[in-house]
């Protein structure tokens, strides 16, 4: 299988799958490994940068949970497979820019990824729709523990797995919730959450805007340190952060409904008119109206299945992915322009806003 | 004037202050704008503040005149790129590296997962090529009953692994 063919195909995260969950639209996880007695992809020269590829690439090939992947070195990718890659969570910005040997591996179903030689030599990762911590960490587990038996990590007793940088030692592991809080961001509470998460050790990041505005509010929450507690220890403190964190926007949204309802769904509504009707949409404003759609849709104005569409538009929606739907690259205007047309042909039948299903006036 | 702070980077003057708090710890740092934009400050998605922090209160003078034996990695390296060169790095720079995990990590020793498979098969590799080694000076030294017994001890090892992959 090529990256190509597994971009034309739907990911885990364009799914329906998602379409079960409300607040949290996916859990990842990462463990940084590397290989013992090499030097670490920023300081090793390109012939030893290159053998670590080769290695790795054949050690990931034949693990189980890899069988039938597809795997490419990132020369061999196009800029807008890529783009299309590093918007589906899939490889990080830092490895699409790489210029040496680096390369990636990705199973069908789009759930596990493993970067090669970028930060350190292999970034794992695990993802899945929903709120998923245990299930995303026994999935990576396993692939860690299959690796193993072909690759001699590089670890000490008492520091753990050796990473390049000293802040992922020890487990090696950031897990992370991707989070949509729009009630937080229309009351103005994130920055006051955001302190109060960094203080349990967990860092907030906006997962496509600028700081607490995010673009569509949808937030990244994730462990900050790595060392020093089991990987148990560490996802349990982080779900119940989350778990914190989700009981939080529920409050906001019942207090927006109750002493402002009219103004919340004039949002809703007006979001609603826009994407059936507007000609020029960039990126940004598309999910910051699919956001408040997807608002809605929890509210109950909404039915319930339309969730799986807005989610799907999330992601379709941005540059990459209308480039891809394009089949050629288009400039920022033409882009806006595709956007805009994109949605108003998923909105045309969209059912329309019921604020009376959702028990409200 | 009053004096201006200082890039916590670089000697130009700092104009973006950060500030975060992590686990009541509080940590501050000062950039210029340059260093500031080459950090990434103004796209969160791809800045870590963390990653600046430890660059900033690094001293490497715990280390002045170190240099990692396996790959030539230097204190001052690790000042510029805020990474090391390699697995070894950890041991050379260890009196450096101690009071910087204490911020940093709720604990100073690792007690999660542990790969266990390759640290078996390491220690049996280890243990061949000491028996290999073993092996060689009583032959030269003409211990034929020493060597016989390394022999089938080194035999038996071999039985219960398989070669290591390719890399090491
Ligand atoms: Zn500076
Ligand atoms: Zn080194």
């Amino acid at each position: 299988m090529t990256i190509s063919a597994l971009l034309a195909a739907p990911s885990e995260l364009t799914d329906v799958a998602s379409s079960k969950t409300a607040i949290v639209l996916m859990t990842r996880i990462r463990l940084a490994r590397n290989l013992a007695g090499t030097p670490f992809p920023g300081w090793a020269k390109p012939a030893q940068r290159e053998k670590t590829l080769e290695t790795c690439r054949t050690a990931l090939e034949s693990a189980s949970p890899l069988r039938r992947a597809a795997s490419a070195a990132v020369g061999e990718l196009s800029d807008l497979d890529k783009l299309m890659l590093v918007e589906r969570h899939l490889i990080s910005r830092e490895l699409s820019g790489s210029a040496g040997p680096a390369g990636v591996v990705i199973n069908k179903e789009q759930t596990v990824s493993v970067m090669i030689n970028e930060e350190d030599h292999l970034r794992l990762q695990v993802l899945r729709a929903g709120l998923q911590l245990k299930k995303a960490w026994g999935a990576i587990n396993d692939l860690d523990s299959a690796l193993e038996e072909r690759l001699d990590y590089a670890f000490s007793p008492t520091l753990g797995y050796l990473t390049a940088c000293p802040t992922n030692l020890g487990t090696g592991m950031r897990a992370s919730a991707m989070m949509h809080l729009p009630a937080l961001v229309i009351s103005s509470q994130m920055e006051r959450v955001v302190r109060a998460v960094n203080q349990l050790g967990m860092v907030v990041r906006g997962l496509f805007g600028e700081g607490s505005d995010a673009s569509g509010s949808i937030f990244q929450i994730s462990n900050q340190t790595t060392l020093g507690e089991t990987e148990e220890q560490i996802l349990s403190r982080l779900g119940s952060v989350l778990d914190t964190i989700l009981e939080h926007e529920l409050n906001a949204r019942a207090k927006l409904l109750e002493t402002d309802g009219a103004k919340l769904y004039d949002k809703i509504g007006r979001a609603y008119g826009i994407l059936q009707q507007s000609h020029l949409l960039s990126s940004s404003e598309a999910m910051n109206l699919l956001s408040l759609l997807r608002l809605g849709i929890d509210l109950g104005a909404f039915p319930a299945g339309t969730r799986a569409i807005t989610d799907r538009l999330l992601i379709e929606v941005q540059p990459g992915h209308l480039q891809h739907a394009a089949r050629h690259e288009l400039e920022p205007g033409a882009r806006d322009l595709l956007c805009a047309r994109l949605l108003r042909s998923e909105f045309a039948n969209f059912a329309k806003p019921d604020f009376m299903l959702g028990g409200r006036n | 004037m009053p004096n201006p702070l200082k890039c916590s980077l670089c000697t130009q003057p700092a104009t973006v202050h950060l500030t975060q708090i992590v686990d009541g710890k509080v940590h501050k740092v000062d950039l210029c704008e340059a260093c500031a934009q080459a950090k990434g400050v103004t796209d969160p998605s791809g800045f870590s503040l963390s990653d600046l922090l430890l660059k900033a209160s690094l001293a490497p003078s715990a280390a002045a005149g170190l240099r990692c034996e396996q790959c030539g990695f230097t204190p001052g390296d690790f000042k510029k790129h805020g990474r090391f060169g390699c697995p070894h790095c950890y041991e050379t720079f260890q009196a450096m590296l101690a009071p910087l995990l204490e911020n940093m990590h709720k604990g100073v020793t690792h007690i999660g997962k542990v790969p266990r498979k390759a640290l078996e098969r390491k220690s049996l590799y280890d243990r061949l090529t000491r028996l290999e080694s073993n092996l060689g000076d009583a032959i030269k030294a003409e211990r034929y009953e020493d060597a016989a017994r390394f022999r089938d001890e080194i035999h038996e090892v071999r039985q219960t692994f398989e070669p290591p992959p390719a890399q090491s």
